[in-house]
């Protein structure tokens, strides 16, 4: 998978923990999940929850705390689906 | 200063109608809304009928009650029957739910038993399944107790007392109870109060070991809950909830709010399990006290109350607390009020049952009738005793009603009762200061 087809896989996996859609729609490497999302910090358990689900990964402690912004998220779900293969 | 509480909004979700105009349709036609639940024959639960909302979770997203974000993961019923009832309350009483600033005159007082059986269930699967790292971070919010004030009064911005109350059967009444005292006592200036309950398969099946429940009318669910009669052979559990939005008088008036009703006072207590009480049974004297005591509380005089909302589950605690109210009030035979229960319609919905008849009570206040009592075509004969058979309508009662005095008796021999009122502004037979 590339960067920017993770990117628009990612879309989905933060749409239900987010109202603010056009923001959303217009995401990119640097968009911050706390400040221009208005994602609920405690809500980021959730996310990291779907993403292994979703790719069938595991994110421990250490990786989560840089899932931060979308370019972060992109990293670790890159590192991890590789990791796989 | 003591100050007047009015209420000024409703909200319930009842086995027999969702929303007030639903709800007084159905209790002035006598609707039941006890169901046949074929889980429980499969369970081989001895009752296997039960009152369930006709409720549909997602309304509470696609009806723009809370936000798509805080819907995701939402899972607890319980939650969801409180949060509508109490935003619907809100609503009613003519405000709206989004403000920036947090409302720090107005408090939520919201009671159930246990927040959620469901949420719980979740959470034991997956722990024991060693999965603990997929619960996520909605779990506990949905199984602490406060579950249902957190979702209330973070929706709404309340910034005023926010407590959840727990107390059996006599949780819903004590919470209007305890909001009422905040605003009389001038520390709050309005109260969001209620209870709800969600009897799930588990709590049910607690129950149903105990004995206490109806078995005998698994074919005929509709007359399953028979409060009072001779084939009364225990209670139908129900679920649901409502809320009153309760308010300082003064602060009612100066908004042009309108007014149901007026809270007058009321009590709770305990019979300290002694003399009769126990974990599950009422002590008479606890029972008299509390009622004798909201009576002087809300400054009336016993003949004044019009109606009685009773307790009356359809167990053999009937006949006592029949006794108890003759012997609280010094009423008896044909001097004794009209009294009801809403349970021989909706069964016998434990934290909520105080919250859902009190707004049935307000109800009957406001458009001036006396709801029937259903299911009893077999009244136990032991009644007449104490009182008139004419006491007890089994249709309904168009009557002018003024006063209505509501009390709910739960497990800890708890007690509650309240004093309700029809709005009388220029009330000066009482001295409010």
């Amino acid at each position: 998978m590339t960067r920017q087809e993770i990117l628009t896989e990612l879309k989905k996996v933060l749409s239900p923990y987010t109202l603010e859609k056009e923001a959303l729609a217009n995401i990119d490497e640097s968009t911050n999940l706390i400040t221009d999302l208005k994602i609920n910090s405690a809500n980021l358990v959730d996310i990291i929850i779907d993403a292994e689900s979703k790719y069938n990964i595991e994110i421990d402690y250490d990786a989560a705390d840089k899932m931060v912004n979308v370019g972060g998220c992109i990293d670790v779900i890159e590192e991890k689906t590789n990791q796989q293969i | 200063m003591s100050r007047r509480v009015v209420v000024t909004g409703m909200g319930v979700i009842s086995p027999n109608g969702i929303g007030v105009s639903a709800f007084l349709n159905a209790i002035q036609n006598g609707v039941s809304g006890i169901k046949f639940i074929p889980l429980y024959e499969e369970l081989k639960f001895s009752c296997q009928v039960a009152g369930k909302p006709d409720f549909v979770l997602e309304d509470l997203k696609t009806k723009n009650y809370i936000s798509e974000v805080t819907f995701h993961g939402l899972k607890g019923t319980n939650i969801g029957y409180g949060l509508m009832a109490a935003l619907d309350a809100w609503a009613d009483a003519g405000n709206t739910y989004d403000t920036e600033e947090t409302r720090w005159e107005t408090g939520c007082i919201f009671g159930n038993s246990v927040s959620d059986t469901e949420a719980m269930k979740n959470v034991i699967t997956r722990v024991d399944n060693k999965e603990v790292k997929k619960l996520g971070s909605r779990v506990v919010e949905q199984a602490m107790n406060s579950g249902v004030t957190s979702y209330v009064s973070g929706r709404l911005g309340l910034g005023n007392k926010v407590i959840t109350n727990s107390a059996a059967c006599a949780t819903g009444t004590q919470a209007i109870l305890m909001g009422y005292e905040a605003i009389k006592d001038g520390y709050a200036k309005r109260m969001l109060v209620g209870s709800s309950e969600y009897v799930d398969t588990y709590v049910f099946g607690s129950f149903d070991s105990m004995r206490v429940l109806s078995r005998k009318f698994n074919d005929q669910p509709e007359k399953a809950s028979r409060p009072m009669s001779l084939t009364a052979g225990g209670f139908v559990p129900g679920s649901g909830a409502a809320a009153l939005v309760l308010e300082d008088l003064e602060f009612a008036l100066a908004r042009g709010a309108k007014i149901y009703a007026e809270v007058l006072g009321g009590n709770t207590n305990s019979g300290g399990q002694r003399a009769g009480g126990s974990m599950t049974a009422a002590n008479p004297k606890g029972v008299i006290r509390c009622i004798e005591e909201s009576i002087a509380n809300a400054k009336i005089n016993p003949n004044d109350i019009d109606l009685i909302s009773g307790h009356l589950t359809a167990t053999n605690a009937d006949m006592q607390e029949i006794q108890n109210w003759c012997q609280a009030l010094g009423r008896s035979g044909a001097g004794f009020p009209v009294m009801n229960s809403l349970k021989s319609m909706i069964g016998h919905c434990l934290s909520a049952a105080g919250s859902i008849e009190s707004v049935a009570s307000i109800l009957q206040i406001v458009h001036g009738f006396v709801h029937p009592n259903i299911n009893m075509d077999d009244p136990n004969p032991q009644i007449s005793d104490y009182i008139s058979m004419n006491c007890l309508p089994t249709t309904m009662l168009k009557k002018d009603i003024n006063i209505v005095a509501k009390a709910n008796f739960g497990f800890g021999d708890v007690n509650s009762c309240l004093i309700f009122s029809k709005f009388n502004p220029n009330d000066t037979t009482r001295n409010f200061n």
